[in-house]
């Protein structure tokens, strides 16, 4: 999902990096009282960080004959919220983007909006939708996951497709072009993300059980 | 739950290697399991032939095999404090049981 730098139109550029700027703000300001209300919650958060950081490095070959890579966002999400990890988003990406030159600094912004803005929030939206429904917990936590996976890429295919639109079939054509290209790869990648996602979160709950619950209250009476 | 655990992990691994059976060997001169990104790229000069990008990296990776060093570093970086983490409450209750220090 990460544009590459400068192939972005210069007001796309800094449009995304407007849409994006307000989210972080909120999320540091979210972090700062994080870490100074439940300080003992850092080495979790540093688990879901580096679960970003690893997923996000690992491209994987899918169906479509070609490789991508997860993203990671999802589980971070279910344990600290949306806000929170927009900020471990970002801080991702501008690792891959100065050291890496994967993505890159003017396409930060609109990188940080698909992953970590929109990957977030869909994975939080899916997760309370989840839980309303009263679906089985590690269900709703792939769900969460794998869906935010998906809809990032889908969120990259659409921010190239308005700034390259078909000139011949416009906007429409050029997000089916683009879509065919990361939309369908992510999807195994999606499903993986989910079932990593739910691995992990296991491993946290059966070796800090009362630290996770601090973090997800549902799972204070015991769930499944 | 250790069960499932090995079930999730199963699944991880077969989804990574069923694509390399399922997808056709490369024709000459063609790549299989390119990065999308790069897909991506060729698919806007194709759209827009005469696009130039504005702005170039202030660094690029010299070459394939630098850049493979990069990505296994993050990925080793990402993995250790995953690893940390569990360690760190493993050894925490092997020392200390608490009655409420193991879930399920």
């Amino acid at each position: 999902m990460h544009i590459m730098g400068g192939y972005l139109p210069a007001t796309h550029a800094v449009g995304w990096s407007l849409a994006s700027a307000p989210f972080l703000a909120y999320g540091v300001s979210k972090l700062t009282k994080q870490l100074r209300e439940q300080p003992e919650s850092r080495l979790l958060l540093g688990a879901s960080g580096g679960f970003a950081f690893v997923l996000s490095a690992l491209k994987i070959p899918s169906v479509t004959g070609s490789c991508s890579h997860p993203t990671g966002i999802g589980l971070g999400t279910v344990l600290f919220g949306p806000a929170i990890m927009c900020v471990v988003g970002f801080v991702v990406l501008l690792f891959q983007a100065l050291l890496l030159a994967h993505g890159g600094l003017t396409t930060l912004g609109a990188n940080t909006f698909s992953m970590a803005v929109v990957g977030s929030f869909a994975a939080w939206g899916v997760y309370r939708a989840g839980l309303g429904l009263k679906l089985p917990f590690n269900l709703t936590v792939f769900l969460a996951a794998a869906l935010a996976d998906l809809l990032t890429y889908c969120v990259t295919s659409m921010q190239l497709a308005l700034a390259f639109p078909d000139p011949a079939s416009g906007f429409g054509g050029s997000a089916v072009k683009f879509l065919g290209i990361f939309a369908l790869t992510q999807i195994p990648l999606a499903l993986s993300e989910g079932l990593l996602s739910v691995l992990v979160l296991n491993l946290l709950r059966s070796h800090a059980a009362s630290e996770v619950a601090s973090l997800i209250p549902v799972l204070k009476g015991g769930v499944k | 739950m250790k069960r499932q655990n090995f079930l999730l992990l199963v699944g991880v691994i077969a989804l990574a290697i069923i694509p390399l059976f399922l997808v056709a060997p490369a024709k000459e001169g063609e790549e299989i399991f390119a990065g999308a990104d790069g897909e991506a790229e060729e698919l806007i000069t194709k759209i827009q032939p005469n696009y130039k990008p504005w702005f170039e990296p202030f660094w690029e990776p010299p070459s394939g095999e630098i850049e493979s060093l990069l990505f296994g570093v993050q990925a080793a970086l990402g993995a250790g404090l995953v690893a940390y983490c569990l360690g760190y409450y493993r050894g925490r209750r092997r020392e200390s049981p608490t009655p409420h220090a193991s879930a399920n």
